[in-house]
C-alpha cells in the first residue's frame, strides 16, 4: 500500500469503524461486562461472576415462557406469515382485476407502527369492549382475548402478521416483476403446470428476496416489543425477551446488571440465526 | 440490534491483506478506548440550567390536568406569598417515575415530587436527596405517623407529606339502598353479602388488573388484617418467607372470594373495572380513593365506601393502606436555600388548601388543613385514617421497586390467572426475592 493508500483507507474506514465501534460494539461490549455485575445505576458497580445467568435459567419464572414466547412468534411469522405473503403476492402478479385496490388495502397496515397495531387490537380484542365479541355474538360469555395467557400470543401473533403479511407481500411482489418472462414460458413449453413452474423456476430465481424476507423475518420476530407493551406490559402470557430487559433495566427496578444478562441471552440468540445465514451464504458463494 | 455488523465483520481466513487488517484493528481498539467513556459520560445529562436566588426550579409529576392544576395554584400562592419564581417542569406521571434515577443523577430541579416510604427512603439512602431535618424541626401540625414516613433510614428527615388517599371498599350508596344492603365488619359477613349480590344479578366484586398494581391493594389488605401490620411490613422488606403457613393463608383467604370477583381480572384496566361499578353493574371494587375519577361531579355523592372487613379479630381494622404524596430536596439542588423555603412553604396548611379546591380527590395531611370545604369522603378518609394505628403505603412503595414490578406483578397475575398452582407461585416468589434482596 502507497501512503495515500493508508490515509485514504484510514479517513474512509475510519469514521465507519468509529461509529460501529462508537453506536453498536462499545455498548454491546458493555452490556456483557455489565451482565456479571449487580448494578442499580447508582451504586458502585459490584461484580458477581454467573449469578445474573444462574438467577435467569433457574429462578426467574419469566425467562422461559419469555423463550418460548420469541420461538413461537419466529415460527409463526415464518411458517405463516410470510407464506401467506408470498400466496397473496403471487395472486396478485397474475393481473386481476383490481389488483392495485387489493395491493394498496394489503399493504396499508405496513405503514403504521407496530404501537399503533397494538392500540387497535385492543379495540377489536378487548373483552367487555371489543368488537370481536360482539361481532361473534358473545356478549354473555365474552372471550378474554387479551387477558387470557394461553390465548393472548396467538392474537398478537395474528394481529402483527396482519401488518408482516403485507410487508412480505411488496417485497415477493417487485421480485416477481423481476422474473424473466420467457423461463415461465419455456418451462410451460416444455410441459411444467403452474405449481411445477412455481416451485422449479420461479421461486429459485427470487432467491435474492428469499434473503431479505429471511433476515426480516427474524430480525421481526426477535426484536418484537412494542405492540405487546401496548397491550398489557408485556405480562401475563405476552411476555418476550425484549420486554424483560426493558423491565428490569428501565424503569425504578435498575436491575442493570439483570437486564444485561438478559440483553446478552438474546442477542446470543440473534447471533446463532445470523452465523447459520452467514456461513451458508458464504458457502454458496464459493462454489 | 447488532447482527449487521456482526454480519460484515470478515472471518479471519478470507481476509488477505495484513495491512489492512491490522489498520482495522488499530482504528478499532482505539476508538473503543475513546468512546466508551465518552458514552458512559454523557448518560450523565445535559448542561446545567440557571437558578438565581428568586428562581426556584420544581420538578413536577402531577400530569393529569385537573392535578396539573392543582399544583400549579398551590405553587402561584407560595410565588404570591414570597415573592419568588417557581419554574414548573410537569413530566407524564408514568415518565416520572420510570425515569427518576436518572433525573436525579442528571440535573434534576431544586424540589421534586415524590413518594414517601421505601420509595423515599431508597434515594435517601443513594445520595440523592438533601437533608431537610433542619426545617422538620420547625414544622407542625403533622402526626408522628407522618414523621416516620419522612424519615430515612439514618433517621434524618427527607419529605414533606402532601396528601393521602385511602385505599377501601368503595359501592354506590343507590344501589345499596334499593336493595338493602349493609356494610359488612367481618369477612364472613363480607363474602355473605358477595353471595347475595351474586344471586341479585350483580358482579360482587370488580376488579381490573391489566396494569398490574391494583390487586396489590387487595392482598396487602388481606395480609395486614389476617397477619397484621408488623408482619407485612416485614414480609415488604425481605425479611419473611413467602413460603411459610402466613404467605399462604393469604392466598387461600382471598381465593375464598374469587369466585364473587369480576372474571378475567388480567384483561382489564382499572377503569373499565371502575366504570362497572358507575354502571351499578357491579357492588363492590377495591381500590384507593383516585376512584372517584371515573364518577360525573354530580354522581360523586353515591359514591361511598368502608374499611376492608376484619379477618383475625387480634388486628381488627388497625391498618390503613393510605400512600402519601409529598416532595423531596434534590442532593444537587442549585438553589438550596430557596428549596427549602419552598418546603417550608409545601409544608404548611395554605398550599394544601390551594391545591385541595382544585382538585378534591385527596386529603391533606397537615393537621390545620381546611376541611370545612370537604366533600363527604374526604371527611371519612380523615376519620379512617387518624384512627388508624398503622398507615401502610401500598406494596409497590414499601417494600423494593424491582421486587414489586418484576416480582410481584407477574406472580399476582398468574395467581388471579389461575388460583391453584399457589404453592408454584410462591416458592417462585421466595427463589427470586433471595436474589433480589441478596443485591444490597
Amino acid at each position: 500500500m502507497t501512503s495515500r493508500d493508508v490515509i485514504t483507507l484510514s479517513v474512509l474506514l475510519g469514521v465507519a469503524v468509529f461509529l460501529d465501534v462508537a453506536l453498536i460494539w462499545g455498548p454491546t461490549l458493555a452490556s456483557v461486562l455489565l451482565s456479571f455485575t449487580s448494578w442499580d445505576g447508582l451504586s458502585p458497580i459490584k461484580p458477581i461472576g454467573t449469578r445474573n445467568y444462574h438467577a435467569i435459567f433457574e429462578t426467574y419464572p419469566l425467562f422461559w415462557p419469555a423463550a418460548r414466547h420469541n420461538l413461537l412468534w419466529l415460527a409463526f411469522l415464518g411458517l405463516v406469515a410470510t407464506p401467506l405473503g408470498l400466496l397473496l403476492a403471487v395472486l396478485l402478479d397474475k393481473q386481476i382485476r383490481f389488483t392495485r385496490f387489493y395491493q394498496s388495502a394489503l399493504f396499508l397496515p405496513v405503514v403504521l407502527s407496530l404501537a399503533i397495531v397494538g392500540f387497535i387490537s385492543q379495540l377489536v380484542f378487548s373483552r367487555d369492549y371489543g368488537a370481536l365479541n360482539s361481532v361473534l355474538g358473545r356478549g354473555a360469555h365474552p372471550v378474554d382475548w387479551l387477558g387470557d395467557p394461553h390465548l393472548n400470543i396467538w392474537v398478537m401473533m395474528v394481529a402483527a402478521s396482519w401488518r408482516h403479511v403485507g410487508y412480505v407481500m411488496i417485497l415477493y411482489l417487485a421480485g416477481l416483476k423481476a422474473v424473466d418472462q420467457s423461463l415461465k414460458e419455456s418451462a410451460a413449453i416444455d410441459g411444467a403446470n403452474e405449481v411445477q413452474t412455481f416451485f422449479r423456476v420461479t421461486f429459485p430465481t427470487l432467491r435474492p428476496v428469499n434473503i431479505i424476507v429471511l433476515v426480516i423475518t427474524v430480525i421481526e420476530a426477535l426484536r418484537a416489543f412494542d405492540i405487546v407493551y401496548v397491550v398489557n406490559s408485556g405480562r401475563n402470557g405476552l411476555e418476550l425477551l425484549s420486554v424483560l430487559v426493558f423491565d428490569n433495566i428501565v424503569g425504578e427496578a435498575s436491575r442493570i446488571g439483570f437486564g444485561s444478562a438478559l440483553a446478552v441471552i438474546l442477542f446470543v440468540i440473534c447471533l446463532g440465526f445470523i452465523v447459520v445465514y452467514l456461513s451458508r451464504i458464504l458457502r454458496q458463494e464459493d462454489q | 440490534m447488532a447482527q449487521y455488523p456482526a454480519g460484515q465483520s470478515p472471518a479471519p481466513s478470507t481476509v488477505g491483506h495484513p495491512s489492512r487488517r491490522a489498520v482495522l484493528r488499530g482504528s478499532t481498539l482505539a476508538a473503543g478506548a475513546v468512546t466508551l467513556p465518552g458514552l458512559l459520560a454523557a448518560c450523565g445529562g445535559g448542561a446545567g440550567g440557571d437558578a438565581g436566588d428568586k428562581t426556584v426550579s420544581f420538578g413536577s409529576n402531577h400530569s393529569d390536568p385537573v392535578d396539573k392544576a392543582a399544583m400549579e395554584a398551590s405553587l402561584k400562592a407560595y410565588e404570591a406569598k414570597s415573592g419568588k419564581t417557581v419554574k414548573i417542569n410537569t413530566v407524564s406521571h408514568n415518565d416520572f417515575q420510570t425515569n427518576i434515577s436518572r433525573y436525579l443523577q442528571g440535573n434534576p430541579d431544586d424540589v421534586f415530587s415524590w413518594f414517601a416510604g421505601n420509595r423515599m427512603q431508597f434515594f435517601a439512602k443513594k445520595g440523592l436527596a438533601a437533608d431537610i431535618s433542619d426545617i422538620w424541626q420547625g414544622f407542625d401540625g403533622f402526626t408522628p405517623a407522618l414523621k416516620a414516613a419522612s424519615t430515612g433510614e439514618d433517621n434524618k428527615q427527607y419529605f414533606v407529606p402532601f396528601y393521602y388517599y385511602p385505599w377501601a371498599v368503595f359501592y354506590r350508596k343507590s344501589v345499596w339502598q334499593q336493595r338493602g344492603y349493609q356494610a359488612p365488619k367481618t369477612w364472613d359477613e363480607y363474602r355473605a353479602l358477595a353471595a347475595r349480590m351474586k344471586s341479585d344479578g350483580l358482579i360482587p366484586i370488580s376488579l381490573g388488573d391489566k396494569d398490574g398494581w391494583p390487586a396489590m391493594g387487595t392482598f396487602d389488605y388481606i395480609d395486614m388484617r389476617l397477619n397484621g401490620y408488623d408482619f407485612h411490613i416485614s414480609l415488604m422488606a425481605g425479611k419473611e418467607d413467602w413460603t411459610g403457613p402466613k404467605v399462604k393463608g393469604v392466598f387461600d383467604t382471598w381465593k375464598s372470594i374469587l369466585a364473587y370477583t369480576q372474571e378475567a381480572p388480567n384483561g382489564r384496566t382499572w377503569q373499565e373495572a371502575a366504570n362497572t361499578l358507575v354502571n351499578k353493574q357491579a357492588g363492590m371494587h377495591t381500590l384507593g380513593m383516585f376512584v372517584g375519577q371515573q364518577f360525573k361531579p354530580e354522581e360523586l355523592d353515591d359514591l361511598d365506601y368502608f374499611p376492608y372487613p376484619v379477618i383475625d379479630p387480634a388486628n381488627g381494622q388497625d391498618a390503613v393502606e393510605a400512600p402519601i404524596d409529598g416532595f423531596m430536596v434534590s442532593k444537587k439542588a442549585k438553589n438550596l436555600a430557596g428549596a427549602k423555603d419552598l418546603m417550608k412553604f409545601l409544608a404548611g396548611p395554605q398550599a394544601e388548601d390551594a391545591f385541595l379546591k382544585v382538585f378534591p380527590s385527596n386529603v391533606a395531611c397537615h393537621a390545620k388543613a381546611d376541611t370545612a370545604s370537604y366533600n363527604a369522603l374526604q371527611k371519612k378518609a380523615v376519620e379512617l385514617v387518624s384512627g388508624a394505628k398503622h398507615i401502610s403505603q401500598f406494596m409497590d412503595r414499601d417494600t423494593r421497586p424491582d421486587f414489586a414490578q418484576t416480582v410481584m406483578i407477574p406472580a399476582i397475575q398468574q395467581f388471579l390467572g389461575n388460583p391453584n398452582d399457589v404453592d408454584n407461585i410462591l416458592r417462585s416468589i421466595e427463589a427470586q426475592k433471595k436474589t433480589i434482596f441478596a443485591a444490597e
